[in-house]
């Protein structure tokens, strides 16, 4: 277990307070000019050292998405964005940093701002999140009022306005370039990449988009320096990262532990065990309800990090833990993951927009058992037509969790559904431009 | 992809109260010149807050006017975001998380506690006009699942006893604490933590 002296989120449970007073106890915002004073390069460098992983879902080196922010400050000014619209099932890590350690955010927006030459930043959060908005706002007025914030920031001799822009429920807008669209007043509807956002972003200027819980971790990184995180986990995977282990579990919670800790330890030690006993458990869903599920078999030897579970075919997304015990029927809880994509899909591609209804209603029907043989390699068929086929990654994201269900549990849904087909495929019939009228001859 | 359609009776006008626009003409000021349109989203939900909870068709015209944007991208953006309402809902405003992390926890018995002591049906008034409920989509509080929203607050480790009694306070028009049910502290395990103790017992 991590120790508790290594813990970058000391109070991610509240047992000590949010404001400023108490965060400056626990090392916030003591010398922040200093480390502004090293320079950009320094900062750049010393994250490149730590080796930090983006902690939204897709794990890009963030050092490395800050060193692509023009050097030079041209005629349009830069932009930060904070991404806190976090929205995907089994994941609420970014909610208690933005409830309870909002002054690591904001200390660490000023940092990336220095970093990527941005004099504004902008939060953006999940509508739902009003309250831990209120809270947000609430601790970046204490900021503009004790001047670590607003003109010359923390004495650093850098300008910095943070605003927050609450979104309005949509999961879509977690992608950064809808994000991007959403801020601007428009539906949220991801673009094209190239342009990326770091050339070409909100309002059309230069953009950084990071995670909360990634901007959170830099002032910690800075002080205690890029080796320090980078001693913690493994190579290419380093550091701490806050999982959330929702679901079958006794105690279900949120904690910061290393990188790579064994699957198996974070649920037994943390969450107090699954329900029913070890013995009981049925699949994992190890990084968000996107990331293909992982059966019982593997989640034995399994560590967290983005590479090892890459390997496993899933991947670590939020790291948002979903354990689902043999009580539960499989098929309808992947259901009700694809009915939360297809209710959540922006409209935009259409293999998106009507394939992720597809998979929902044969799944629906295949937990009920009514669906046919040979709709359990439609199914499959269906996810390979969305996936890569799309503008933005919600098509790989609703699309994966349905073929992780496929790799690993095909038994179970063929067992169960086992229809003849309705309309019987004959080999030896040539394909017609009429192949319709054939088929209903022979229904 | 939802489908959601504006209400079938709409009021005549909008117009801001001066309080509304005392607040949207700050929130216009956090964009840079020129960008207004970015202020939509926050003007709706000013629009929706005087408007008991919903947004007439009238207010996004207004709203478009306000903005100097164009009224259908004032639509647009009203009918493509689930949290906008598009036709009145109640005063409390039950909001049921019912996605996987919520569901194999037993979301479903609050669904049922819904359908027991508000109305039998999704977006209808209760019988006293005063509450009416719907499932959405993961609101981000999987560990504390099942949970539920009401307006703006967070309703978390519920099961359908708990859910009754707050919906009969609701009904009597008081306004349950929100927060843990099960009293345990925000997103800590229960019983069984092992870690941050010094600080815990401090």
């Amino acid at each position: 277990m991590l120790k508790d002296q290594d813990r970058i989120f000391k109070n991610l449970y509240n047992d000590m307070g949010a404001d400023v007073k108490s965060a400056q106890t626990r090392g916030d915002w003591v010398n922040t000019s200093e480390f502004i004073a090293k320079g950009r390069d320094w900062i750049i460098n010393e994250i490149k050292d730590s080796q930090l992983r983006g902690r939204g879902g897709a794990g890009f080196p963030t050092g490395l998405k800050w060193s692509f922010a023009p050097k030079e400050v041209g005629s349009r000014p830069h932009y930060l964005v904070i991404n806190a619209d976090e929205s995907e099932p089994g994941t609420c890590k970014d909610r208690d940093i933005l409830r309870f350690e909002p002054h690591k955010l904001i200390e660490g927006c000023l940092i990336a701002s220095y970093a990527v030459q941005a004099h504004v930043c902008y939060i953006y959060i999940r509508g739902e999140y009003f309250i831990e908005g209120q809270k947000l706002q609430s601790a970046i007025d204490e900021a503009y009022e004790k001047n670590l914030i607003g003109k010359n920031a923390a004495g650093t001799g850098w300008d910095l306005d943070i605003y927050i822009h609450y979104g309005a429920g949509a999961y879509i807008c977690g992608e950064e370039t809808a994000l991007l669209e959403s801020i601007e007043g428009k539906k949220g509807q991801p673009r094209l990449k190239p342009p990326f956002p770091a050339l070409i972003g909100l309002y059309g200027c230069p953009t950084i988009i990071n995670n909360v819980e990634t901007i959170a971790v830099v002032p910690t990184i800075l002080r205690r320096g890029g080796k320090w995180f980078s001693s913690l986990g493994r190579e290419k995977n380093t550091g701490t990262k806050i999982f959330c282990i929702s679901g079958n579990v006794k105690n279900p919670c949120n904690v910061e532990e290393e990188m790579n800790i064994p699957l198996k330890e974070l649920i037994e030690v943390h969450a107090g065990g699954v329900i029913g006993g070890w013995e009981n458990l049925q699949a994992v869903i190890p990084g968000g309800s996107s990331m293909p599920l992982i059966p019982k078999e593997k989640c034995e030897t399994l560590t967290m990090d983005f590479d090892s579970l890459m390997a496993e075919k899933s991947g670590l997304g939020t790291a948002g833990i979903v354990v689902i015990n043999k009580d539960q029927d499989i098929i309808k809880c992947m259901a009700r993951i694809a009915r939360f994509y297809k209710h959540e899909s922006c409209g935009q591609c259409t293999p998106c927009r009507e394939g992720s209804g597809w998979m929902w209603r044969m799944l629906e029907r295949m937990a009920k058992g009514e669906a046919t043989k040979d709709e359990v390699d439609m199914l499959g068929d269906v996810t390979n037509q969305i996936a890569g086929h799309t503008i933005c990654a919600f098509g790989e994201g609703s699309s994966w969790p349905v073929q992780g269900l496929l790799r690993h549990f095909k038994k179970e849904i063929e067992e169960r559904n086992n229809l003849d087909p309705i309309v019987q495929k004959k080999n030896n019939i040539p394909y017609l431009v009429d192949q319709h009228l054939l088929d209903k001859k022979n229904a | 992809m939802s489908l959601r359609r504006p209400a079938k009776n709409q009021p005549e006008s909008f117009e801001f109260s001066p309080s509304s626009m005392e607040e949207a003409n700050k929130i216009v000021l956090k964009y840079p010149e020129g960008k207004q349109q970015s202020a939509v989203m926050a003007l709706l939900y000013i629009a929706q807050k005087q408007n008991d909870n919903w947004i007439p068709l009238a207010a996004m015209k207004y709203i478009a006017k306000f903005l100097d944007m164009p009224y259908i991208k004032v639509y647009e953006v009203a009918t493509f975001y689930t949290m906008y309402n598009l036709s009145p809902v109640g005063k409390y405003f039950v909001q049921v998380c019912t996605t996987t992390p919520c569901m194999i926890r037993g979301a479903n018995k609050l669904v049922e506690a819904c359908k027991e002591k508000i109305s039998d049906k999704e977006n209808e008034l209760s019988n006293d006009k005063s509450c009416s409920w719907m499932e959405v989509e993961c609101l981000g509080a999987c560990v504390n699942a099942p949970m539920m929203q009401i307006n703006d607050n967070y309703y978390e480790d519920l099961d359908k006893e708990k859910t009754i009694e707050i919906f009969d306070k609701i009904l009597k028009g008081e306004d349950p604490k929100p927060g843990s049910y099960r009293g345990r502290l925000n997103t800590e395990p229960e019983n069984n933590r092992k870690t941050l103790m010094d600080i815990k017992n401090a």
